[in-house]
């Protein structure tokens, strides 16, 4: 468990200052026993419009009057603190611990997404306040401004989006929740819509090998959602959603303190879409209709005094879509040729506990066990074909943190325990299966407290079906000159791929699928292994006056195997071992810029090479564009009683993308080598009217990119031709949406 | 499960061993003033051989470390903090490395101090 402690202490000292007219001063904080500079915090005067943030060296530069006497330091996650100043003498300040978390009540300017300047691994962290930016809905949802992830469409029918880093999809990505791997097996496909956008306090993405300390699953980068949590989060939040496409959304969340170390909070989501829409004229809904359902209860324990911390969550979540043609009745076509539909019956139940203990005497050591249960369930038929999956799944994992020496080096220790047992069912065809592992880690990091850090992970496990094996990780850090983090990570990651679970988009065609048994022990097929090898290098600067900062990064991802899916002949899948050669070049460049006062600007241009070894040819991944184009600006409006307006406008060129191919499909059947070049473009307004109350709409797609005639034979859809699969743009043209948010301290 | 039970109990064991690690709380009290001196101040004591942990109070500026007393001694941290600065009761700052100090972590200047405690 992570133990973080920090201490509520500030200071500041004034010292003579060269210039008249500007104030300057540095800010810091402490986090983990350790003060460190603050890049990006916000720095304004009270009731004015001057203001500034803090540069990579912590420092910033601001405007000063005699009249100004109060000066306003606040940073997401962390307090806001009012200095009085009584002239401009330089100021030091060591920013406040925000003990309320949930206190980040939206009344300044703030950097919503950073990369982390002090972390080893190349990760970026995205705040509340991002996840804001895209108003829906759920997880899958909050990376639209992000551009480290990308978002694609997996087919026609169902319209859940994928996400993909490095070029890869999330199947390699290790996704946790609180550090508790949940999208994975059953929940693959679905699992990003199953928790709800409200309940994410923060996410942070880490591109590249990351740490063993969560498995040794992750091929292409690990993203952890944190959630809100019942002491730091809003007494009472309701948020109200309902767009044109006819999905509406209602949470809350009421929060309780019950004595001074124990509070609990009540978590209630619910969406639901039942307008048919069918704008192309296929006969099929664009988007599926839907019905969720979703609790959350949690139970926080903090004994500060004792070093004890604990948690315990239960969640139920149950989610309905219908998908198919307009007129498919669930009732009477079920299963029959009357008409092409179906249904996809989610129920799952998860429950988990973590237990912290620091010790008292020895701050610096402190020990976390987790333990997860969870039962996903899955009824569901695509057209003919029924698809039922059960997953059990239990994740325990114990760990201790200390040192060697002294506070430099220190290492985290421990023992995670898996099972998972799987009861799949498709048509008749069962493959039941269990897999359970058990596994030792042992990482060590080490900071010079100067310009060199280093985490070294190393971790052996025992798996029934993936054998013993050894899972090594490396990061390292250095900064070489002034505003500049250069780094370094090389990692091993093995999984075993649930192939109808993370493909179930193909279910939503008439493709026959194909396992080649090899005589591996999943689904005949063997463990995926793969390495992952990635430098990334962020240069701060300052131009005109205003911080900015530009970002490279390249990885490599290569598969010494992989189940390679194979959709290269029209009407099959195909599931067999790489033989010969896979790999992702990923290469993204980033510029971050605070253009004026209130503009933020974020530009990215990224550049894919995925390329596989089919058993017929050499050929790029199909459906994963080369190259990409992200812009995003963010503009805030001047505060005047807690009230102001918030814009932001994203905008995605998304390079052509190249199809599977068609060729042996009869001529109106076919599709081009390529799918054309895309333009996306989503805005949203905010109006904050009070610390309390706030309403947002926004467009989504708003320049009406649609694919033409998104599934082969929709015409046909019992007929051979049959694939929804092939899809590079968005079924559904523009929507608009509104919503409230209205929250109690 | 058994074997799982089996590692956990080995694996609770190694902790308790390691934290029973001989080690000694020491406590004395360092001239400073800012965040500045604190990140000075703790640099200087962790880089002693022997000193596990150090913590430095801004408002009260006592220093809190965890040592093994085997390997080094209070004197010998305080020599390596003065070495960089800042005095102790026991062991004066070479006046060189005291005017080395940044403008803000002059300490023996009362003017730098009172601002200090003005603003708190």
């Amino acid at each position: 468990m992570k133990s973080k402690i920090i201490f509520i202490i500030f200071t500041f000292l004034p010292i003579l200052l060269f210039a008249q007219d500007t104030l300057k001063g540095m800010i810091t904080v402490q986090e983990d026993e350790k003060i460190s500079i603050l890049v990006g915090a916000t720095v304004y005067w009270l009731n004015t419009n001057t203001g500034t943030s803090t540069n990579e060296k912590g420092r910033f530069t601001i405007a000063y009057k005699p009249e100004y006497k109060k000066l306003v330091i606040s940073y997401i996650g962390y307090g806001t603190d009012t200095v009085d100043i009584n002239s401009n003498r330089e100021l030091r300040h060591l920013l406040s611990e925000g003990n309320e978390l949930g206190e980040v009540n939206i009344n300044t300017r703030k950097k919503t997404r950073f990369v982390s300047v002090l972390s080893v691994a190349n990760v970026s962290k995205i705040s509340s306040d991002e996840l804001l930016k895209a108003a829906c809905c759920n997880l899958s949802e909050s990376f639209a401004t992000n551009p480290s992830v990308d978002v694609s469409f997996s087919d026609a029918v169902t319209g859940t989006k994928q996400i993909q880093m490095l070029g890869l999809n999330s199947p390699y990505i290790l996704i946790t929740q609180e550090n508790i791997p949940t999208v994975r097996g059953a929940s693959q496909a679905y699992g990003l819509t199953f928790t709800p956008g409200t309940w994410v306090e923060s996410i942070q993405i880490t591109k590249g090998a990351g740490s063993v300390v969560n498995g040794y699953e992750s091929i292409a980068g690990q993203i952890n959602a944190e959630l809100v949590k019942p002491l730091t989060d809003n007494k009472l939040f309701v948020n109200l959603y309902g767009s044109g496409n006819g999905r509406i959304e209602f949470n809350t969340h009421i929060n309780q303190k019950l004595s001074d170390k124990w509070s609990t909070g009540l978590y209630i989501h619910g969406n639901n879409r039942s307008k048919k829409i069918d704008n192309n004229d296929d006969n099929f809904l664009d988007v599926p209709l839907a019905k969720q359902i979703n609790l959350l209860n949690r139970w926080q324990y903090q004994n500060t005094e004792k070093g004890w911390v604990s948690f315990i969550n239960f969640r139920y979540l149950n989610d309905e879509k219908q998908v198919g043609e307009i007129n498919f009745d669930t009732k009477k076509d079920k299963l029959t040729t009357n008409a092409w539909g179906g249904k996809i019956n989610t129920n799952r139940f998860d429950t988990s506990v973590k237990l912290g203990y620091v010790f008292p005497e020895t701050p610096y050591q402190s020990f976390g066990l987790q333990t997860a249960y969870s039962n996903h369930k899955q009824d569901s038929y695509y057209g003919l074909r029924i698809y039922d999956i059960e997953h059990n799944s239990i994740y325990s994992s114990l760990l201790f943190n200390s040192i060697i020496g002294d506070t430099r080096s220190k290492f985290k220790t421990g023992l995670t325990f898996t099972y998972d047992g799987y009861k799949e069912l498709i048509n008749t065809t069962n493959y039941d299966r269990i897999e359970n592992s058990i596994g030792g880690f042992f990482e060590y990091s080490f900071d010079n407290l100067d310009n060199f850090s280093l985490v070294a992970g190393i971790r052996a496990d025992q798996h029934n079906k993936l054998g013993v094996f050894i899972t090594p990780r490396l990061h390292l850090r250095y900064v070489p000159w002034g505003k500049s983090v250069f780094r370094a990570s090389i990692g091993r990651g093995k999984r075993s791929a649930n192939i109808f679970a993370e493909n179930q988009q193909l279910f939503a065609s008439n493709r026959k699928i194909n396992v080649f048994d090899e005589g591996g022990k999943i689904y005949g097929l063997d463990p995926e292994i793969a390495w992952n090898y990635g430098v990334s290098f962020l240069q701060g600067f300052n131009l005109f006056e205003k911080e900015g900062d530009i970002i490279f990064d390249f990885y490599r991802t290569n598969f010494i195997n992989q189940i390679v899916v194979d959709w290269e002949t029209p009407q099959e899948i195909l599931f067999y071992n790489l033989d010969g050669k896979s790999y992702a070049n990923s290469f993204q460049t980033e510029l971050n810029y605070n253009v004026l006062e209130y503009v933020d600007l974020r530009l990215s241009y990224k550049y894919y090479d995925v390329k596989t070894d089919y058993n017929s040819s050499s050929l790029s991944k199909p459906l994963i564009p080369k190259h990409r184009f992200f812009a995003n600006v963010g503009i805030k409006t001047v505060e005047h009683n807690n009230s102001f307006w918030k814009f932001d406008v994203t905008y995605n060129w998304v390079g052509e993308q190249r199809f599977p191919s068609t060729i042996t499909n009869p001529i109106e059947y076919q599709k081009s080598e390529y799918g054309k070049a895309i333009n996306l473009l989503n805005a949203q307004v905010t109006k904050v009217f009070s610390s309390k109350f706030e309403i947002y709409f926004g467009g989504e797609n708003i320049t009406n990119t649609t694919q033409k005639n998104p599934i082969i034979s929709a015409d046909d859809p019992f007929g051979e031709y049959f694939d929804s699969t092939l899809i590079y743009a968005p079924i559904h043209g523009s929507s608009y949406y509104a919503g409230l948010r209205f929250k109690l301290k | 499960m058994k074997k799982l039970v089996l590692i956990s109990g080995l694996f609770l064991i190694v902790i308790s061993a390691t934290a029973q690690k001989k080690s000694t709380k020491i406590e004395f009290e360092v001239a400073g003033v800012c965040v500045m001196c604190k990140e000075r101040i703790e640099k200087a004591a962790l880089t002693t051989k022997g000193v596990k942990y150090a913590n430095w109070n801004i408002q009260t500026h006592m220093l809190s470390l965890i040592v093994d007393e085997r390997k080094t001694s209070t004197k010998k941290v305080q020599q390596n903090i003065a070495a960089v600065g800042h005095s102790t009761k026991e062991v004066e700052a070479p006046i060189e490395a005291y005017n080395n100090l940044d403008p803000c972590c002059k300490y023996n200047d009362e003017e730098v101090v009172k601002d200090h405690n003005k603003n708190e």
